[in-house]
């Protein structure tokens, strides 16, 4: 027996005649990936991952997401848990880039802190 | 007592498992059963061959000849990897016991490394133990979700854990140089680990609603630890030798 190769990607299966009917939504849940570099640290927002079951999605997390980098610690949190605001609303934070005083930089005190020094 | 050979041997064993399994296993790269578990499993692939390169790397400071030129030039009867690391990667059942019953094997091994009187083995064996370990876990959870699946995922679990078995047990075949590497604290010996490794996987399998074949029909594939392989071997490496081939002195 001669074998040329056992690589699929090689040895390819016969296509397939005809169309293949795909059912809609056969996709697994998404689950929302959050990556913490630093103990300490917060976790950050990174991405999905598709999985099955809540022990899976922590697998793939760590391959698409902790793979490159630092990392120690992952949550995972299945997307339809996730309350979110409506972009319709956006407009109630249309106001906000403007409220500098909430802005420690907003603050122009350095000019009183010399004052005070030099009165001392 | 001069052990540098039995440690080389040893090394190349380890070194050449690592090399083929992770080439095989490379194999699923754009063709795993969904996106995620095909970069999952394509990880995996990649951190077998940085294993098998550190041990090639440390092969070379005891002398041979450079990672790639060993990795890549040497016949197929110099190879000594198990005869479990070549056999093609079949359907997912297959790939996915293998996986499970060998990285078993791999974790519980670079942890008993990691007490080696080799220094430089002791040093990668705490390195890469936690890669392995999530190694582990990926497999504990594939065989523990089919195993509970439904019946015709518990009943390819089962018949692929039986139709590797005593593939898997070849992993653990002891070589002429057995006695010295014990000895000499470079390895505490393939029947111990083989012990180890029945008691880590088989509560994970009767947890899964699996079971080992019965004690009575173990009977490992041996070979493969002193070069003598199966048919698939041969075209593995051909293809994996084929670009080196055409110019070995080429810079990458």
């Amino acid at each position: 027996m001669k074998i040329v190769s056992l690589d699929p990607r090689v040895a390819r299966t016969e296509k397939v005649e005809g169309t293949v009917e795909l059912s809609p939504l056969t996709e697994f849940q998404t689950y929302e990936v959050f990556h913490q570099k630093k103990r300490g640290e917060q976790h950050e927002h990174v991405g999905i991952v598709h999985a099955p079951n809540d022990e899976m999605a922590l697998l793939f997390a760590k391959d698409q997401y902790a793979r490159r980098g630092l990392c120690v610690n992952l949550w995972v949190v299945k997307s339809e848990h996730v309350i979110a605001s409506s972009y319709e609303d956006s407009d109630i934070f249309d106001t906000t880039p403007g409220k500098t005083y909430r802005e420690a930089g907003g603050y122009k005190v350095m000019d009183k802190i010399n004052k005070f020094k030099g009165k001392k | 007592m001069d052990n540098t050979i039995a440690l080389k041997n040893f090394l190349f064993r380890l070194a050449d498992d690592h090399l083929i399994l992770g080439h095989r296993n490379s194999e699923w790269t754009g063709l795993g059963p969904m996106l995620e578990e095909d970069i999952a499993f394509s990880n995996m692939a990649q951190d077998k061959l940085g294993q098998a390169l550190a041990l090639y790397e440390i092969l070379e400071t005891l002398g041979e000849l450079p990672p790639d030129t060993v990795a890549f030039t040497r016949a197929e009867n110099k190879y000594t990897c198990c005869q479990y690391v070549e056999h093609p990667i079949g359907e997912y059942d297959f790939s996915l016991v293998r996986h499970f019953l060998f990285d078993h094997a791999a974790y519980l091994r670079f942890e008993m490394l990691t007490q080696s009187s080799c220094e430089p083995l002791a040093k990668l064996a705490a390195k890469v133990k936690g890669e392995i370990k999530y190694h582990v876990m990926h497999a504990d959870i594939w065989i523990e979700k089919l195993g509970l699946g439904n019946e015709e995922s518990h009943a390819r679990i089962q018949s692929m854990i039986n139709e590797n078995f005593n593939l898997a047990l070849g992993i653990f075949e002891s070589s002429a140089d057995e006695q010295e590497i014990i000895s000499s604290g470079i390895f505490e010996g393939e029947e111990l680990l083989k012990a180890k490794w029945l008691e880590a996987i088989t509560p994970i399998l009767n947890k899964s609603n699996l079971k080992l074949p019965g004690e009575n029909t173990w009977n490992p594939v041996l070979g493969g630890r002193n070069g003598y392989h199966t048919i698939y071997l041969q075209p593995l490496l051909t293809e994996m030798q084929e670009v080196f081939a055409i110019d070995p002195s080429a810079e990458w």
